[in-house]
């Protein structure tokens, strides 16, 4: 049987899925990026291998996230795509008439407008992180709320306290000082999840025509207590798709799938480089006064890519 | 004396050329860099916009190199941008140096100010108001010249075969017009590197993508603030249009004839002048629909209060007229690798649009 391999490597998490000729999803994998894409992409493929064994071929492969670039030099990708545009091709395949799709990962959150299934408008948080799950996360773990049951706290409270959410720091303090003045766990969780679904909206959300259907993935939307919050300020039903956390891999491997039927072939490199070792450094270029980051890729002790410079003195050697 | 001036892009070229012929040494500031922008961010207010930063940065390093005074434009219109001549004065004197900043507002807004200033340049060198009205004018027309010459490298590079050829041969043609001392010079010069920048191995039928960039003046001219954005737009075949040159907006080989255009294209959506460049923005834009162009690129300095004003009514200009656009805001946290993201995605975008627009032809 035929299978496309999509990896999807953020800040926060990696994620890989294999799909099937038919779109389906034979298997996903969410893991923890740790700092450590490198070595989490090999970790990931090694557990992928094992779940698929000789039944699935990997016909094609394609990587999104912030390491797509890292990513596909490593495993040999037939696509490289932008998440924005890998979240909105997964989630229009998954829900096709989807009109809106609220995005919400570890370190960005994004909202994508869709038309007839065409991107027409997006956006993604720039200067504030305040609504994403790395900061849920925080907050949980400093509440001593495992994160599964954030949610579920969230939707049991009756009056959920205000907070100011424009800014992670001043949200913090903020619930802080509502903790002191003695309210309970639940109405200050519920108060986050409004908070943040408050400030994604009049920052990333601002000026777009939100209309429903409207999807929400990534992996807070796995948090009840936000989708819940969303609901009420938008007053339209919300869907979550069955693979929300792993959306971006699967749009890559929808990519990669449609890269190769014009190719005819893939340039995965197989399994095997689970089993290399490879290694980033980077150097500053002298050459003028840009003086930019070179990084140069290893494979083993070979570089097998550059990148970084813009006059494209050094990016042009990529072997 | 020895004298500096901020740096946007390459007209520096010109800058030096005036000075030095008015009996002054130029001091051209070092391109902005990462520590360009650290020295700028370690002494400015921490709100300032990020112009303020990388110039207080540029300033720093011009003093390095000797300068005794720093010659800086003022601003028209409700933007802080005209006090800034100011505060970097008073932080430079703070941190204990004595160069002097000279602002020179328009001479249209305050002709005694400009004639004050131009005075204080030309005494000590003893050069008169004729001589220094020829090479003020001489100055200009390297400043034009730069910006045709960079414009066709924006017309260029989207088509090159070889990836970085208009680059190289660009950097080639900058140092001529650097080396061109009087008029006719300046046209050989201009006219020769032209020629170079046409004789590229280019692929014409490479299908692109036409995209408007519009915004803040200095964000938009300075690649270091704007993470070289046109380049890397370029790099993905799109062909990028800018709306801002130094020399101006009345040439006539540029799709609008004057500002006042610009004014007339904003009108129905703002009439009213709100500081930087706001309306421009806001008319650029709405030139660039009519112009046929797939899309815009807004930049701004981050908390820009005319660039926001622009944002929030663009939105209804892009759904009036069909274009989408899409806002960067840039400060110091601004990362190269968000910017790309955004522009891989919104290039994706204007493709897919323009597909869609193939299938089913507007009605």
């Amino acid at each position: 049987m035929k299978g496309y391999l999509g990896i999807d490597v953020g800040s926060v998490s990696t994620n890989l899925v294999v799909l099937d000729e038919h779109d389906e999803v034979i298997t996903s994998l969410y893991l923890r990026t740790m700092g450590q894409p490198i070595k989490v992409v090999q970790e990931g493929l090694r557990q992928i291998a094992e779940t698929l064994g000789s039944a699935v071929e990997i016909a094609g492969a394609g990587t999104t996230g912030s390491a797509r670039y890292l990513t596909s030099v490593m495993v040999g990708a037939d696509a490289v795509k932008n998440e924005i545009t890998a979240h909105a091709i997964a989630a229009s395949r998954f829900v096709p008439e989807a009109r809106t799709i609220i995005e919400i990962g570890g370190q960005d959150s994004k909202i994508i407008i869709l038309r007839n299934g065409v991107v027409v408008d997006f956006a993604m948080n720039t200067v504030c992180a305040a609504g994403t799950g790395s900061f849920l996360d925080q907050q949980a773990a400093r509440l001593n709320i495992p994160i599964e049951r954030f949610g579920e706290l969230a939707i049991r409270s009756q009056h959920p306290v205000r907070i100011a959410g424009r800014c992670a720091v001043f949200a913090e303090s903020d619930m802080i000082h509502k903790q002191q003045l003695g309210h309970s766990l639940e109405d200050i969780v519920a108060g986050l999840c409004d908070a943040l679904v408050r400030n994604y909206l009049n920052n990333v959300g601002k000026g777009k025509d939100i209309l429903p259907p409207v999807v929400f993935q990534g992996g807070v939307a796995a948090n009840v207590g936000i989708k819940h919050a969303f609901e009420k300020a938008l007053g339209v039903e919300i869907t979550v798709p069955t693979y929300y956390n792993v959306m971006g891999a699967v749009g890559a491997a929808l990519i990669a799938k449609e890269a190769v039927s014009r190719t005819q072939q893939t340039h995965f490199k197989g399994f095997a480089v689970t089993e290399v070792k490879y290694q980033a450094r980077s150097f500053e270029c002298k050459g003028c006064a840009n003086c930019c980051e070179v990084i140069q890729f290893y494979q083993d002790d070979r570089v097998i890519a550059r990148w970084g410079d813009r006059c494209g003195k050094w990016e042009a050697m990529v072997i | 004396m020895k004298i500096s001036f901020p740096r946007m892009g390459n007209s520096f070229i010109a800058f030096k050329m005036l000075i030095n012929s008015l009996g002054h040494e130029a001091i051209v500031p070092p391109a902005p860099s990462e520590r360009t922008l650290s020295l700028g961010v370690r002494y400015a207010p921490e709100f300032a916009c990020i112009p303020f930063k990388i110039l207080l940065g540029t300033y720093l390093e011009a003093i390095e190199l000797g300068t005794e005074m720093i010659i800086t434009s003022g601003g028209v219109g409700p933007c802080r941008a005209g006090y800034y001549g100011v505060l970097h004065q008073m932080i430079l004197n703070d941190l204990g140096h004595k160069v002097k900043i000279m602002v020179i507002e328009p001479p249209l807004r305050d002709i005694f100010g400009f004639i004050r200033n131009v005075k204080t340049l030309i005494k000590p060198t003893r050069i008169g108001w004729r001589t220094f009205w020829h090479h003020l004018k001489t100055a200009w027309e390297k400043l034009v010249a730069l910006d045709d010459i960079e414009r066709i490298s924006h017309q260029v590079r989207p088509y090159e075969v070889n990836r970085g050829e208009t680059t190289k041969v660009y950097e080639r043609v900058l140092q001529m017009l650097d080396e061109a001392r009087n008029i006719q010079e300046i046209t050989e010069a201009r006219v020769e590197g032209e020629r170079l920048l046409r004789q590229i191995p280019c692929d014409y039928n490479r299908p692109t993508l036409k995209v408007g960039i519009i915004g803040e003046i200095y964000v938009v001219i300075e690649p270091f603030a704007n993470h070289d954005l046109q380049v890397t737009l370029e790099s993905m075949g799109v062909e990028t249009q800018r709306a801002i040159y130094l020399s101006g907006y009345t040439r006539d080989c540029f799709v609008f004839d004057s500002e006042h255009d610009v004014k007339k294209a904003a009108a129905p959506y703002l009439n009213e002048l709100i500081g930087g460049h706001g309306i421009n923005s806001v008319g650029e834009t709405v030139l660039y629909a009519r112009h046929g162009f797939d899309g815009v690129v807004q930049l701004a300095p981050f908390a820009c209060i005319p660039e926001i004003v622009a944002k929030s009514i663009l939105p209804k200009v892009s759904h009036d007229l069909g274009i989408p656009v899409l806002t960067l805001f840039i400060d110091e946290q601004t990362g190269k690798a968000g910017i790309q993201t955004r522009l891989e995605a919104f290039v994706d975008l204007l493709w897919q649009r323009r597909q869609m627009m193939e299938v089913r032809p507007a009605i």
